[in-house]
């Protein structure tokens, strides 16, 4: 991990210190803005979730943060760099991590080969020809990160025969490989059990306080107590910012997201 | 999947133990072949098993691993041969430069592992049929280019007279050297695809094939990492074909026909993409069936050109029935020997 390191001290001299920064972020489908003008700004290790009704346009906006898409028009910096035309695995060495709200695992290969994948994806040597060797801090490293979402039982099988929570557990393991600096989750306690949230809020409230992310979720549970700040969005637009307190007393909030049924 | 996670870190066990009995017993009946095979079957059926074997194993790793079903792989082959004849000493002097062993060999792997790797910067970047599509327009285009161009690959004649150096006092064309000869080499290509299959870079080609969106997301360039696939592939691919020139002792442009473009794809199939001994399978399968067919075939009173039908039905009836190859078969009738009671015979709930 020492690659990581030296490429954080090297994008600490140009951070202007926020984790992401978007500037009039559009991105157009045809004629449909799915997001547009969205400006958010998240500091180093903040803790933010993102709400609003489906079509609100929350997965669009990861997809453009990560570069699966380009943004139509604005402007991404991710700790200060400018990173708008970037693509994927460039965004992922600088620190970006995301989990997918339909996990996208390899299910032809083992828990293990998985996180390692994970691993080696954000190191030197993906190219490399040689197996890993007994002791490889890699494999030292997948070993924590498996036991770290408590797979450690199902680390030889296939994930194609894990539950869907295990699936789940193994999406967030991937997002943590690495010396992860931000992370995106989308909607990560989608489908899981009550006992599996609590395992999830857990997690999450347990990564080292460094670590910033953004939160997509729909369980209001889940989403305000691991953030300290949320952002609502609306018709791909930033609707309010504020905290979990005033965006849930918020009358106009109420009315739109939360309805009369949750008083 | 081998399952290497698991000797990694439980009880150290020796790789030699890892390996199957029956796998043991085959290299030693491989290894011994010479002593009960005749000169024909070592260096017709045997040697020309292992090099369609190679040929096919290339497209294994790109299709099996990689989820990228190449057509190329015989052109790239066919490139390597050339590229002996062409470098080396062959029949047609005024265009063979006679380079030596040790310069041309090595050249003519590189040069189609070259060419390989830009027919794979441009087939990459498409999906499925689509990468079929291209690849095959591009094995079509060197076939009518080696057959039109005479001042490279003298066109439609070829080289004739392109034979093996004579490397430590061996005529590497007699039965039992060329057949130690492609033994070797295709134990090597086998044991480097399986190996490097569970290298992270195997591993990485395995996460594309499975999910290319999410291999992105963890910081992996994908495409770089298909183009080096088909580098690879290519290497393999032109073993295979040096060793198809030398044991024919000429090429000419129908070795990378269309017909033989297709072969490869029924022998890599046939076998069974899923595991890299299904090249080899298929490859056995065809050779038989070329080799001995048209015998059969003018027994019963038909043309011994029908032989091209049996393996056409082969193909079709492996495609319906186990469309993971021969292998698929095997794997299907082990789990179900592996539910019967072994005294009655009968399957256990």
């Amino acid at each position: 991990m020492d690659g990581t390191n030296a490429m954080t001290s090297r994008l600490g001299a140009v951070s202007t210190g926020s984790a992401l920064e978007l500037r009039g972020v559009t991105k157009m489908f045809g004629a449909l803005a799915a997001i547009s003008d969205v400006t958010l700004t998240v500091r180093p290790g903040e803790r933010r979730a993102v709400l609003g009704s489906n079509g609100a346009g929350k997965t669009t906006l990861f997809n453009c943060v990560t570069g699966d898409f380009l943004p139509t028009s604005g402007t991404i910096r991710l700790f200060g760099e400018d990173v708008t035309t970037f693509p994927a695995h460039e965004r992922i060495r600088r620190g970006l991590r995301r989990t997918y709200q339909i996990s996208l695992l390899f299910t032809g290969l083992s828990v293990a080969d998985n996180v390692y994948l994970a691993c080696r994806g954000v190191s030197r040597g993906r190219f490399s020809l040689l197996r890993p060797r007994r002791g490889d801090p890699l494999l030292t490293r997948s070993a924590e990160l498996v036991e770290a979402v408590r797979l450690t039982a199902a680390r030889d099988r296939l994930v194609s025969e894990l539950s869907y929570g295990q699936q789940r557990q193994l999406e967030i393991a991937l997002a943590l490989a690495g010396a992860p600096r931000f992370i995106l989750f989308d909607e990560p306690a989608a489908g899981l059990s009550p006992t599996e949230r609590a395992e999830l809020v857990a997690i999450l409230t347990g990564l080292p306080s460094h670590i910033g992310f953004i939160i997509i979720e729909h369980d209001m549970d889940v989403a305000l107590r691991v953030a300290e700040s949320v952002t609502m969005m609306h018709n791909g637009r930033v609707f309010k910012e504020g905290t979990p307190a005033e965006i849930e007393t918020d009358p106009e909030v109420q009315e739109l997201y939360l309805g009369g049924g949750h008083g | 999947m081998a399952d290497i996670t698991k000797s990694r870190t439980d009880t150290p066990t020796l790789w030699v133990e890892r390996v199957h009995p029956a796998v043991w017993a085959l290299g030693l009946v491989m290894l011994f072949m010479p002593a009960f095979a005749n000169g024909f079957w070592l260096f017709q059926v045997f040697g020309w098993t292992f090099i369609l074997g190679m040929i096919a194993l290339s497209l294994m790793f790109l299709a099996g691993y990689g989820g990228m079903v190449s057509l190329i792989q015989m052109t790239v082959a066919a490139l390597g041969g050339y590229g002996v004849a062409i470098l080396g000493p062959s029949g047609v002097a005024q265009i063979s430069l006679g380079l030596p062993w040790w310069l041309y060999v090595p050249l003519a792997i590189a040069i189609a592992a070259l060419f390989a790797t830009l027919v794979g910067a441009l087939a990459v970047r498409t999906e499925g049929i689509y990468t079929i599509m291209i690849t095959l327009a591009m094995a079509s285009a060197f076939f009518y280019f080696t057959r039109q161009n005479y001042g490279i690959f003298n066109g439609y004649s070829g080289f004739n007279l392109v034979v093996p150096p004579q490397l430590f006092g061996v005529d590497w064309r007699q039965p039992v050297p060329f057949y130690y000869l492609t033994l070797g080499c295709a134990a090597l290509a086998y044991a480097a695809v399986v190996y490097v299959a569970r290298s992270p870079f195997g591993l990485a080609l395995q996460g594309t094939r499975d999910n290319p969106r999410r291999m992105a997301a963890l910081g992996f360039n994908v495409t770089a990492h298909r183009i080096a696939a088909y580098t690879f592939a290519g290497a393999i691919a032109a073993v295979g074909g040096i060793l198809l020139v030398w044991q024919n002792a000429q090429i000419a442009p129908g070795t990378a026909g269309l017909p033989a473009v297709f072969d490869i794809l029924v022998i890599a199939v046939v076998g069974g993409l899923r595991r890299p001994s299904g090249a080899f399978v298929g490859a056995f399968i065809y050779v038989l069936l070329r080799t001995f067919s048209p015998d059969v075939l003018t027994a019963f009173g038909l043309s011994n050109e029908r032989f091209k039908m049996l393996i056409g039905f082969g193909f079709l009836a492996m495609v319906v029935f186990s469309p993971d190859g021969v292998l698929g078969l095997w794997d299907r009738w082990r789990a179900r020997a592996g539910r019967r009671d072994p005294l009655t015979g009968k399957e256990r709930g």
